[in-house]
């Protein structure tokens, strides 16, 4: 897995059922985008995390097929429904066969 | 082999040709990429937003936001990258709305182009011209 | 007297709209809760500079760049921060000691960002934040220091400037500093390189002005450690003096060095008044 990778999630801590709240993520990525090349010459091949997914107890908020156009240290904010307290998982999965992973808890009230 | 200026001048020119050829090859890839999402089905321009600066002021990371109500998908591709493709965002049951912010790079001046998948199967388009411009003195 | 350097300048400088050429009026509150001075009257010893009030290079940036540095959530900066604790949690070398054994929590270097560069009675010397941070890890720790404009000592740097922001910065210019001080101040009004510049020529005879497509700002550097958009990091403020000096087409000096030494005490002064902001965004 690319070195030093680290999710960073904001999500509120709670809310009113039925809310819909907004939720920010960012993870530490270089996202090499396969365009560059070394001192050599010769070109670094791509290396991203290719897909994002936020789910809340177990049903898809939003999922998000990346490409090598987003940028270094990955960025999405979204909306999501919180119809019960529950819990908020994320999901990203790196070419190189490595995930990374967060949750966050959300309660009613 | 040695050339003389003017031959220098004339390979110059066929590679440069050839250099230009990508270019309809790009536009076809953007096609491509929409028509693999639409299916071929028709696609109407508006009925989904697009936020992203006039001018960004690093073509490295660029804020845009894309939303269309109801939504439930939405394609993002850069037209004017060497490759096109940005992203698919799919909203699922779990979605408030149908709307994401992200950050992208953009290779040059050039337009991003969205396309919204709606509900009922329909599709919408739009698109905006993201002026790039270059640093100052490179540091 | 000044031809060349006006020459140069006046090749590199272009003004796409004068509207576009001025430092903004926006506001800069991170989080909804730090209310940062990002303008402000010169300090005193800025008197025959014509230099009126200093300004945070946060007004020379586009409205999207700006409100990257308003939210936590939205500065990729703070990524780098959470790393930074990871290494102020973690015991490293023969001592058996972490930053927090003798520190306990980053809470601790609230204002420590403001104060440096800074003397050091016992080592009879300026110290930067970066050669503070090393000194702690030889000394206290006996672990390899980080290297000087590298990832972990940015990560360290943004971590420990974090507890300060919002707090004026208030580097100290007289005593023991005083020498090191004026040896900062004649490096800044220095030219350097073929293309004969000094950091005085565009950072506060030209800010607010535009090089080719860029906006200049005053040069300051309470923002740093600052993540550019243009390299996606967190950039040391040595890291950015080496870079601005090869722009001149010069041999640059050593980040960690004793001129940049001397230039980050000066730079740091001219923005005693303003907010300590790092992690800062930046183009």
């Amino acid at each position: 897995m690319a070195s030093g990778v680290r999710p960073r999630v904001k999500v509120p801590k709670s809310a009113s059922a039925g809310d819909v709240i907004t939720i920010k993520c960012l993870i530490s990525h270089p996202m090499e985008s396969g365009q560059r090349k070394d001192s050599d010459g010769n070109v670094i091949p791509q290396s991203i995390i290719n897909n994002f997914t936020c789910s809340f107890n177990g049903e898809t908020v939003v999922n998000i097929e990346m490409k090598a156009a987003i940028s270094t240290n990955p960025y999405f904010e979204f909306d999501a429904m919180v119809p019960e307290a529950g819990e908020f998982e994320f999901v990203w999965d790196d070419d190189d066969g490595s995930t990374y992973t967060d949750t966050k808890a959300i309660s009613i009230g | 082999m040695e050339l003389t200026r003017r031959e220098t001048l004339a390979v110059g020119g066929a590679a440069l040709l050839v250099a230009g050829l990508p270019m309809p090859a790009m536009a076809s890839a953007v096609d491509d990429q929409i028509n693999a999402f639409t299916g071929g089905a028709d696609v109407a321009e508006g009925g989904i937003d697009l936020i992203a600066p006039e001018i960004a002021e690093n073509g490295n990371t660029v804020p845009i936001e894309v939303s269309a109500d109801g939504a439930a998908s939405i394609l993002v591709l850069a037209a004017g990258n060497p490759t096109p493709g940005v992203g698919t965002f799919n909203f699922g049951p779990m979605a408030g709305e149908s709307r994401a912010k992200t950050r992208i790079r953009l290779a040059g001046t050039q337009d991003v182009v969205a396309v919204a998948k709606m509900a009922d199967g329909s599709f919408a388009r739009t698109s905006k011209n993201v002026k790039v411009t270059i640093g100052g003195c490179g540091g | 007297m000044k031809f060349k350097a006006l020459t140069a300048i006046a090749a590199l400088v272009v003004a796409p709209g004068l509207a576009l050429a001025q430092a903004d009026d926006d506001n800069l509150v991170i989080n909804g809760e730090i209310e940062a001075v990002t303008k402000t009257a010169a300090p005193a010893h800025m008197e025959d500079t014509g230099v009126d009030t200093i300004m945070s290079g946060w007004h020379f940036r586009s409205d999207e760049t700006q409100a990257l540095q308003m939210d936590d959530f939205d500065n990729p900066g703070m990524i780098f921060v959470d790393l930074g604790i990871e290494q102020w949690n973690k015991v490293e070398g023969e001592a058996g000691n972490s930053c927090a054994s003798c520190h306990e929590g980053p809470e601790s270097m609230e204002g420590v960002r403001a104060v440096y560069p800074k003397w050091n009675e016992d080592a009879g010397e300026v110290r930067t934040l970066a050669h503070q941070i090393n000194a702690c890890r030889t000394e206290n720790m006996e672990a390899e220091p980080y290297k000087y404009t590298g990832g972990q000592m940015a990560n360290m740097e943004a971590l420990i400037s974090s507890k300060s922001r919002g707090m004026p910065v208030n580097v100290a210019i007289d005593g023991p500093v005083a020498e090191v001080w004026e040896r900062g101040k004649e490096l800044y009004y220095t030219r350097t390189g073929q293309l004969e510049l000094s950091c005085a020529n565009c950072h506060e005879d030209n800010y607010g002005n535009m090089i080719r497509a860029d906006h200049l700002s005053q040069g300051q550097i309470n923002g740093f450690p600052t993540y550019r958009l243009k390299n996606a990091k967190l950039n040391t403020s040595h890291a950015r003096f080496k870079g601005c000096v090869r722009d001149t087409r010069a041999e640059t000096f050593t980040p960690g060095g004793p001129e940049f030494i001397a230039l980050e005490l000066y730079v740091a002064s001219r923005g005693n008044g303003l907010s300590v902001e790092g992690p800062s965004v930046r183009n």
